[in-house]
């Protein structure tokens, strides 16, 4: 097992520098950054100072191991947009971003893997065919149009929920949170709701799926001839059982409702890292974007390490003391 | 052993009907069996896949599966009638009284919860013990089918464990709170031959000391002669034979049992063919009219084709078939089946 953990790190730690390189390479090949930084009446040869001063007449394998060495320090240096270190524009934008993804994904979990059980547990009944049918259009309507309908409804036509901005926020050390104001609470409903809705469906008819697999099973069939409650096979045999590929989906969806909350963010103005990546697209803003790029990369190395943890928590066959468990796909 | 006839039978199947509604109408899989189960007793039930044992036994723990239904006829157990109750007290008998073993042990236990925590959770389902006297009556239950090491075996894994460990595992989960009976659902056709034996002592030895009766269904007429009280033949969803072992084994009074037997080879008896019946057993949809088993018996009669055959008495056993009519008329008399 400490083997398997090893074997991942460095797996990990490849797959960051695979990044790293990537976000690097937005240095030197997407425009000039003294361009971006420097007016339209300065001369070459201040222009080449400046070059010779920030080290970019340095080989590439130099600058790029500077680079590395400096992102390890949280060093991503100052934006060419506001002039303020790149780090700490992140870290004010990511407690908005995350407790937004945190929502989304409780909200996605609570109510997505109930409705899968559910429907994967009474197929035929009316009710489970119509959330079927209605978890096709979550799955397939776009996530700005979900946002505008909810918004249209809940804040235009009810007043209900508010429709932008994340309301107000209490500051706790450097970490403001929404969770600690009504205002913020309901600023984060709607959102949440925009966010989570694609992975709502996607989990629920994972689990559904998975579910009409499990209760076919000769287990569950022996389960019942035990005589063992409806609740103990449901949701202590079946629901178990069904685990691990929910395991595997819900830590790449968080990854994903992280990375891909900048759709939502633009939507309800809310002041997250996807709202600033945009902003920092729009200006050219290539620090931001790459420090960007190598915090996305490090959640979604963080949230596989942690799925990869979660399946010997669940599945005893995979603890054997041979070798590491036999996955499919990544 | 015990004596069928003096006691009250522990388990009463009459009449009982089983079918399953396709879209090409409605299939009779068990089609008016009857039998008895007395207590502490083995009843083995035979007959060739879709014969419809399977079926009468998961129709009697009340788990058959949709759109199979009891279509008739009833199930008592104890006296009290099974079949129609509501799930949750069928539930409650479900293990308690009536317990279970499947034929596949590799796929019978959850591979995600170890075998001790199964075994505790079926007793706690029905018995009111403590979690640590549902463990001790847990680890008493997996010493008593054999497991060594069983202190320290209780904590594994499912997959910890060989086929024939795992089939030791769900007999110890099917006696978890001491049932009146267990039905067997071919409980050795998936281990080695080699392991088949013991397993097969195991529950005969365990069912002895606990006094409970079993109902134990194979195609294997090996298991059948070494385990069995009395035995049931089944055909085409029939009871084709029904009497005690020995003499079904050795006299058998159906041509379609005479025919089984036939075809099981003997050790020290020369064969140079072993004898077999012609044709196959007919599809739910094709059955004949008049006795199933007309199309390939070599003692058919022309009330063979129009009239199906009861059960009635045959020697020592009863077997449905015209031969055994004593005042009948029609069935060409077959004095090796009549006067055997």
């Amino acid at each position: 097992m400490i083997a398997f953990i090893l074997r991942r790190l460095l797996q990990s730690i490849a797959v960051l520098l695979a990044v790293g390189l990537v976000a690097f390479s937005l240095f030197r090949y997407v425009g000039d950054p003294i361009n971006a930084m420097v007016g339209q009446d300065t001369t070459m040869e201040q222009r080449e100072e400046l070059r010779t001063k920030l080290g970019l007449n340095d080989p590439a394998p130099i600058q790029f191991l500077r680079f590395l060495s400096n992102a390890a320090r949280g060093n991503f240096g100052l934006s060419y947009r506001t002039s303020e270190p790149v780090g700490r524009l992140i870290v004010e934008r990511m407690p908005a971003t995350l407790e937004l993804s945190f929502c989304a994904a409780l909200f996605a979990l609570f109510v997505g893997v109930p409705m899968g059980v559910y429907t994967g547990l009474y197929p035929k009944h009316w009710s489970s065919r119509l959330l079927q049918a209605v978890s096709l259009i979550g799955i397939s309507l776009p996530t700005f149009l979900i946002g505008i309908l909810l918004i249209l409804v809940f804040a235009v036509y009810l007043h209900w929920l508010p429709s932008f901005g994340r309301g107000q926020t209490v500051q706790i050390g450097w970490w403001t949170t929404n969770f600690l104001t009504i205002s913020g609470l309901k600023a984060l409903i709607l959102p949440s709701i925009t966010l989570g809705l694609f992975q709502l469906t996607l989990l629920m008819r994972l689990v559904r799926s998975e579910m009409l697999e499990v209760m076919r099973t000769d287990y569950i069939k022996f389960a019942r001839a035990r005589g063992l409650t409806n609740r103990a096979i449901n949701f202590g045999h079946a629901l178990k059982n069904t685990l691990v590929p929910v395991i595997t989906v819900t830590g790449l969806q968080l990854g994903a409702l992280i990375a891909f909350a900048i759709v939502t963010e633009t939507v309800f103005a809310w002041p997250g890292v996807g709202q600033l990546f945009i902003q920092s697209v729009q200006f050219s803003d290539i620090p931001v974007m790459a420090a960007y790029l190598l915090l996305i990369g490090l959640l979604f190395v963080l949230i596989n390490l942690t799925v990869d943890l979660l399946y010997f928590a669940v599945d005893p066959r995979l603890r054997s003391q041979t070798g590491g468990p036999r996955m499919a796909g990544h | 052993m015990a004596s069928p006839s003096n006691n009250p039978p522990l388990l009463e199947v009459k009449n009982l009907r089983v079918e399953f509604p396709t879209r090409r109408g409605t299939l009779l899989a068990v089609d008016d069996v009857s039998f008895d189960i007395a207590p502490g007793e083995v009843l083995g039930v035979v007959g060739e896949s879709g014969a419809g044992k399977s079926l009468t036994g998961n129709a009697i723990i009340g788990l058959l599966e949709p759109p199979g239904r009891i279509a008739g006829g009833e199930v008592k157990l104890e006296g009290r009638r099974i079949d129609n109750l509501p799930y949750e007290e069928m539930r409650k008998i479900r293990g308690h009284r009536i317990g279970a073993i499947f034929q596949d042990p590799l796929t019978s236990l959850n591979p995600l919860y170890s075998i001790g925590r199964q075994l505790v959770e079926t007793i706690q389902t029905h018995l009111p013990l403590s979690g640590s006297q549902a463990r001790k009556r847990a680890l008493d239950l997996l010493k008593e089918v054999g497991i060594p090491g069983a202190e320290n075996r209780i904590d594994h894994y499912p997959h910890q464990f060989s086929g024939g460990m795992r089939q030791r595992v769900v007999i110890a989960l099917a006696l978890c709170a001491d049932p009146r009976l267990i039905v067997a659902d071919e409980p050795t056709t998936a281990l080695d031959v080699s392991i088949q034996a013991q397993i097969i002592a195991l529950l005969k030895k365990l069912c002895r000391e606990h006094q409970t009766a079993v109902m134990l269904v194979t195609h294997d007429m090996g298991v059948i002669a070494e385990t069995a009280d009395r035995v049931a033949v089944m055909y085409a969803g029939r009871i084709a034979e029904i009497g005690p072992v020995r003499d079904v084994v050795k006299q058998a009074k159906h041509p379609y049992t005479k025919g089984l037997m036939g075809s099981i080879p003997s050790l020290g008896v020369r064969h140079d063919r072993l004898t077999q019946i012609d044709g196959a057993m007919p599809r739910l949809t094709e059955i004949p009219p008049g006795c199933a088993f007309n199309p390939r018996c070599t003692f058919r009669g022309q009330r063979c084709l129009v009239e199906r055959p009861n059960l009635m008495a045959a020697g020592a056993s009863r077997a449905a078939c015209w031969l055994h009519d004593r005042g009948g008329v029609g069935a060409p008399v077959a004095k090796e089946l009549v006067d055997a």
